[in-house]
């Protein structure tokens, strides 16, 4: 209100010059950004309240068949008596696994490609690589996804996946080859060409007299790069990873594609049958149940849902932050791009 | 010989790499040129089945029913909707994003909001899209934004172009910000000094000086922007309606459009993978070709400012 009585009287007076106006016309625009933006939080968490109220603390506890539970929430939203009872414990447990798998595989992999690539690679395939990885770090997850579901489910689905093992578990899942092996490959495939670039442009900027007073000082070409470069880069690896994670996290699309239609927590003491039941994660979860929004209980158990992949996503946006504090002395590498 | 005389030579029984340094360059070594071979393999592998079932009037043939996967047309209406969601998004992100970046690095005052406002953009940067088209499908039903989408018996659809792009633009936006941001950074202080001892205000300092300088970077965090809003799926599936066709509401053309429904290249290659609703495996990979080729323009755009504004040299 304030602003626009002062802009009433401009007219007359010019009590603000052209210069404070912007300056306040930009102010507000980012104060509107902000507040809009943290709404949403509110908004989100409150719409998923009801679902968390109703369960408590075992909203993230396991017990009976998840499915089903979202069937009866869904079906409950009609009959005018809603339902909330909801075990997400399968769901938190299948994107724990393909989040964690992935990202700890791509990350070893990536760190090594990198430091490969700036410092190993001939200059000619470093030419040829780098364009090729921001390619692929730009490739819509859906692609991934199409790739997944139509080569490698059906290669696990007929190499990996013996007629024996698939009896033994047909009363409680179909083993189609949409499996969590299937979606941890894909997922790293997926996000290591973001670390890879990340990773990359820090290791490029560290300063090249660092190394060679390391080569100078005796030290062989492998152990100063991954003593010196890769210490030093330390902000970027962080920045990569954050970056990473959150986009293996937030995957809807590619893992409900290649990971299957069925919620159930994959479970390790299964042997090699592990790998190849099927999950679905949170994520994967709202996509497919977006028929249902029209159901109020069903409405609120899926925000619930939005609300914890949100809450972990900024958990790890201040962890990453957390992380690189310490290593501010550093210069910061990394930061902005992608 | 060295800088003081002295010789240096390496005793004869000079150490020799450590087994530990040798296997970590050979896993170097390994892992870079697997990579190698599993980048060239995803990208021939789509170029080949694309090229294989692509045909050239797909490219204006809408989809339609039909028998078999030859007479299901093509995907015009897919890129239409590709090109204008992009649109709609970019629209509202670019300026507001622009705006911030702008605020951040010129203003900045006072410092508490400033800080504020930079984690808040920087903790969207990875929030989950699904979450994003979550929240979208509510607000968007909501009364006093019917007009934004169809409506039937006074019930807002929430689905159109409109609520899509909207909710899209929350994906470019933590790009246009940190790119623009980098550009004025870079920018040293004595421009913007030479620009005031020339009596000219900050915003005009800004607008006049700051921002055609930036011009790269802008660009860079716009295209950038635009790849992460092309590649989204599930703010599409989510928000843009079901329809393969371009189904507009009212008779505006352009406002017609945007408040109507359609289908994107990923939601239409998420609908024909075996997983969807069409399953058209083939239809998926000339889609997904297409939209690779999308991308593969985007980067080069990137590329190209970004090398610009690496030209740029202050002193």
């Amino acid at each position: 209100m304030a602003v626009v009585d002062e802009f009433l009287l401009d007219a007359e007076e010019p009590r603000f010059s052209e210069d404070q106006r912007a300056e306040l016309w930009l102010g507000a625009l980012v104060c509107g950004v902000v507040i809009a933006l943290l709404a949403m939080v509110v908004f989100i968490v409150a719409q998923g309240w009801p679902s968390f109220v109703h369960n408590g603390l075992s909203w993230f506890a396991s017990g009976g068949k998840v499915d089903a539970q979202l069937t009866r929430i869904a079906q409950s939203g009609a009959s005018g008596k809603a339902v909330y009872t909801f075990r997400a414990w399968p769901l938190i447990w299948s994107t724990f696994l393909t989040t964690a798998g992935a990202v700890v595989i791509s990350f070893i992999a990536s760190l090594f490609v990198a430091v490969f690539m700036v410092e190993f690679a001939p200059v000619p395939l470093q030419r040829l690589l780098e364009p090729v990885i921001r390619l692929l770090a730009s490739v819509p997850s859906v692609i991934y996804g199409l790739i997944g579901v139509l080569v490698v489910v059906p290669f696990i689905f007929h190499h990996l996946i013996s007629n024996q093992m698939e009896t033994s578990v047909t009363p409680v899942i179909p083993l189609s080859g949409e499996s969590l092996l299937a979606a941890v490959l894909i997922l790293t495939f997926m996000i290591s060409p973001i670390m890879i670039s990340i990773f990359v442009e820090g290791l490029r900027a560290v300063p090249r007299s660092w190394l060679e007073g390391s080569i100078a000082l005796g030290v062989n070409r492998w152990r100063s790069f991954w003593n010196v470069a890769v210490l030093t880069a330390r902000p970027a690896l962080i920045s990569g990873t954050v970056l990473a994670t959150a986009r293996a996290l937030g995957e809807a699309v590619m893992l409900s594609m290649v990971g299957g239609t069925t919620g159930f927590a994959p479970n390790p003491a299964d042997g090699l049958l592990f790998f190849v039941e099927p999950s679905r994660g949170l994520a994967a979860t709202i996509l497919q149940q977006n028929d249902n929004f029209g159901s109020a209980p069903m409405k609120h158990t899926l925000f619930a849902i939005a609300a914890v992949l949100l809450f972990s996503s900024l958990m790890l946006s201040l962890s990453g932050w957390a992380a690189k504090q310490p290593m501010k002395r550093y210069f910061n590498v990394g930061g902005a791009t992608a | 010989m060295s800088a003081t005389g002295a010789p240096i030579h390496l005793p004869a029984d000079a150490p020799a790499w450590r087994l530990r340094d040798r296997l970590g360059l050979a896993f170097a070594w390994l892992t870079g040129l697997l990579f190698c071979a599993v980048c060239a393999a995803i990208v021939v592998f789509l170029v080949v089945q694309g090229v294989r079932y692509l045909r050239p009037d797909m490219l204006w043939t809408n989809p339609k029913v039909g028998f078999n996967q030859n007479e299901t047309g093509g995907f015009l209406a897919e890129i239409i909707g590709t090109v204008l969601v992009t649109g709609t998004a970019l629209v509202i992100a670019v300026p507001v994003g622009v705006g911030v970046a702008v605020w951040l690095t010129e203003y900045g005052r006072p410092r508490g909001l400033a800080r504020v406002v930079e984690s808040t953009v920087e903790m969207f940067a990875g929030a989950p899209s699904i979450v994003l088209a979550l929240f979208g499908v509510i607000v968007f039903q909501a009364p006093f934004l019917a007009f934004l989408s169809a409506t039937t018996q006074g019930h807002a659809y929430g689905k159109s172009f409109f609520a899509a792009g909207a909710i899209l633009s929350l994906l470019a936006l933590p790009i246009v910000v940190a790119n623009v941001r980098e550009g004025l950074r870079a920018i040293p202080d004595h421009v913007r000094e030479a620009s005031y001892a020339l009596g000219k205000t900050k915003i005009t300092t800004i607008r006049r000086v700051l921002l055609p300088a930036a011009r790269p970077s802008v660009i860079t965090g716009t295209m950038i922007g635009a790849g992460h809003v092309i590649g989204d799926t599930a703010i599409i599936v989510l928000l843009l309606g079901d329809t393969y066709t371009l189904q507009a509401v009212g008779h505006i053309p352009l406002l017609g459009a945007l408040r109507g429904t359609d289908s994107t290249l990923t939601s239409f290659i998420y609908a024909n993978a075996p997983t969807g609703d069409l399953n058209q495996p083939q239809k998926a990979y000339a889609a997904a070709v297409v939209l690779l080729a999308m991308v593969f323009l985007l980067n080069i755009v990137v590329d190209i400012s970004g090398r610009k504004a690496r030209e740029l040299k202050w002193t």
